[in-house]
């Protein structure tokens, strides 16, 4: 195995609570992101799937150091990048780029597309991106490559449909031929049609550019389509992690288990049919997780020891399986 | 007031009129930019029981016409057509009205939990005060009627919760409460709009339960509108696609999702990646939706449509019978696309670059449509391409 372009460790991420009155003091902890390690490989797609408040988008953002990390180490190529200042860190951020969820909210509605995603090029100096024709000549390429007429360069965002300004979004991240980039939610603001457009050209431009992409998602079956390993997180934690055949044909877990056997299917026979896990409850807060498991407030499998000790996230159940992180981890078919 | 209380058996009896039968409904906003056409003859059947599922993209008209029939539309909007409830039309009434029908005959579940519910009043109040409105009954059994609702739909240590405020709810037991005031004055017919669309999948799976759970016990007739074609496929025994402010296609739920017979039904379904697509390249419709204002003449998919013919651009098709029995479809070729074994494929096309439109070629082809995604599909694996 060569040497993982993206290597989390312990990755840590806590937001103080501030109390109310005059001298806010904090009051707590929302432990958001709570020692999460994986690797990434060059050209891999990691999926990182889960609820809303899992961490999920959290963990992204981390990563590129948009918020400091509380502890916990993140390796890019070898680098450490927790500990640069963000000068030491500029550099670096032509290799490792964002794509945002809402694409009504992450684009300048005063400023051209031609601005829009040449903007990346100024700020960073690149060569030729202060003449007009050398940039203007990227940006034409970028809005080739993911599907938009160059000629509408001029327009503005509010212009554009959805999906469109969701690939300028893209041709944004991607105008200086970053190595690795974080998608944060990048489909679900989108209409079905036009998120599988969208999804299609991640494809395409990850075999063509041979990105390495860390998926961030709520929608299992987009992940499902699109990754080659998936992480499940639950309240902070990664409590399942694997290959993506093995995450959905077996997984291990019993979160993953409720999770997948909660997605509907768009076919009325094998709905039907199916049994799904319906779990009680809602998630605990984050400020306040559950003691040993995080999990076990809501699993029909707690038993003591779940709430004393906390389960490691390692191989069980045979080399082909998952890493997951459960007393009683079993396979069980769902989808 | 004038407006007849209405009981279960105003009627006659014998007459087998549907509980709610909508025909020829059209909606129009006029602007300053022209007229919106948001909804154009949406015509539909409900029985006691029934599970309609109304599925379509953003814009396509689907919230629109359950507005419509609550009569909770603005005043500029231009209603046409006829909504009948057990034989009343309920078309032409005004705001007061239709306040009778309201909630003790159709009530409605709104999409979003957390701006559905009044911040400022608790609970238990705001479904006593809806138990009041039709039922001339005391604070105090109004609100143990809430509380007997609420623990309907699942909530647990309801006579607590109901003396709580909106805010100490997560989302999903905010949902169960618009749950618990749509069937607190136990209604015939239940319109839900995009119910699950803001809460979790675990949780989604939840609340579908109790809908159908509450369905089976009270019997009432559901309309379930929503884009997610999976909540479609595992809840409702009929369903109509719409597309551009009108129905398109109508059926029971089987045959629409095993033989569609609109491209546009067929786009849809390709679009949504499931275990058959693992490893290929999804089939999204190519373009956008047409603007209201300015509706393609012809059938609204025909710009966007890869069967599209010179007869698709003329008129718009009407809503005929496809094949089966209560399978309507509105499309000049639907013969032609029963014929194509994976109509799927019709779709396939390059994201990255300008590649010929694969639109314009299959139509200068009608007969070689397969051959054509082959040729044009470079990702297609040579296996697959023969």
């Amino acid at each position: 195995m060569t040497a993982p372009l993206l290597e989390v460790t312990d990755l840590v991420k806590e937001f103080p609570v501030r109390g109310k009155g005059i001298i806010p003091r904090n009051t707590g902890t929302v432990q958001a992101v709570s020692g999460v390690s994986f690797a990434l490989q060059p050209g891999e797609t990691l999926g990182l799937v889960g609820e809303s408040g899992c961490g999920k988008s959290t963990t992204g953002r981390a990563i590129l150091q948009l918020h400091k990390p509380t502890s916990g180490s993140v390796k890019f190529e070898g680098r450490e990048l927790t500990t640069m200042s963000n000068k030491q860190l500029r550099p670096l951020r032509k290799d490792i780029q964002i794509v945002f969820q809402d694409p009504y909210a992450s684009l300048n509605p005063k400023w051209q597309v031609n601005d829009i995603i040449a903007e990346p090029l100024v700020i960073h100096g690149v060569e030729g991106a202060n003449n007009r024709g050398a940039a203007q000549r990227r940006v034409n390429e970028l809005m080739e490559l993911v599907g938009l007429n160059p000629e509408h360069r001029s327009r503005y965002a509010h212009e554009f449909s959805g999906g469109q300004r969701q690939r300028i979004g893209i041709a944004r991240a991607l105008a200086l031929n970053p190595k690795f980039l974080v998608l944060d939610e990048p489909v679900s603001a989108l209409d079905v049609s036009v998120q599988a457009g969208v999804v299609n050209l991640l494809e395409e431009l990850q075999e063509r550019l041979g990105l390495a992409y860390l998926f961030v998602a709520h929608d299992l079956s987009v992940v499902r389509h699109i990754s080659d390993r998936v992480a499940v997180m639950y309240l902070g934690k990664i409590i399942e992690m694997g290959e993506r055949e093995a995450i959905y044909g077996k997984p291990m877990h019993p979160y993953t288990q409720a999770l997948l056997s909660a997605v509907p299917m768009p076919d009325p026979k094998a709905e039907r049919k199916r049994q799904r896990i319906v779990l009680t409850g809602d998630v605990p807060s984050p400020v306040n997780p559950p003691s040993g498991c995080r999990f076990r407030t809501r699993c029909w499998k707690a038993q003591d020891i779940c709430a004393t000790e906390e389960p490691k996230l390692e191989r069980r159940g045979g080399p082909e399986g998952t890493l997951s992180a459960c007393h009683f981890a079993e396979e069980r078919a769902v989808v | 007031m004038s407006v007849p209380e209405l009981t279960e058996d105003f009627l006659p009896s014998g007459t087998t009129a549907p509980l709610l039968s909508v025909k020829d409904l059209s909606v129009t906003f006029p602007t300053d930019d022209g007229d919106v056409r948001a909804v154009r003859n949406v015509s539909f059947d409900l029985n006691p029981g029934d599970v309609l599922g109304i599925v379509g993209e953003s814009g396509s008209g689907k919230s629109v016409s359950s507005m419509a029939i609550m009569g909770l539309l603005p005043k500029n909007a231009v209603i046409e057509g006829s909504i009948r409830y057990r034989g009343e039309e309920l078309n032409g009434r005004t705001y007061k009205q239709m306040q009778p029908f309201r909630s003790k005959h159709i009530s409605m579940i709104f999409q979003d939990p957390m701006t559905s519910l009044n911040p400022v009043y608790t609970v238990g109040w705001q479904l006593a005060e809806t138990y009041r409105a039709h039922h001339d009954v005391s604070k105090k059994a109004a609100w143990a009627k809430a509380v007997e609702a609420l623990e309907l739909v699942g909530i647990p240590q309801p006579d607590k919760r109901a003396a709580q405020y909106p805010h100490e709810f997560s989302g999903g037991m905010r949902q169960r409460v618009v749950i618990a005031m749509a069937i607190i004055n136990d209604p015939s017919v239940i319109i839900a709009d995009e119910p699950t669309t803001a809460l979790d999948v675990t949780v989604q799976a939840q609340i579908l339960d109790t809908m159908l759970r509450l369905q089976a016990e009270t019997d009432a007739a559901i309309v379930m509108i929503t884009h997610d074609l999976g909540v479609v496929a595992g809840m409702v025994n009929r369903v109509q696609v719409m597309y551009g402010g009108t129905v398109v296609e109508s059926g029971p739920v089987d045959d629409v999702f095993e033989r569609p017979r609109m491209p546009y039904t067929v786009g849809l379904l390709g679009s949504v990646p499931n275990p058959a697509t693992l490893g290929k390249r999804l089939t999204p419709i190519k373009g956008a939706p047409p603007s209201l204002v300015n509706l393609p003449t012809g059938c609204s998919f025909s710009p966007r449509c890869p069967l599209v013919t010179d007869v698709c651009h003329e008129w718009e098709p009407l809503l005929e019978e496809a094949g089966a029995a209560n399978h309507t479809t509105r499309c000049h070729r639907w013969e032609h696309l029963a014929t194509i074994e994976t109509p799927q494929k019709l779709f396939l096309h390059d994201e990255i670059g300008t590649v010929e439109n694969p639109a314009a070629f299959a139509a200068a082809n009608p007969d070689e449509s397969l051959e054509v995604t082959a040729v044009h599909g470079s990702l297609l694996t040579d296996e697959e391409a023969k």
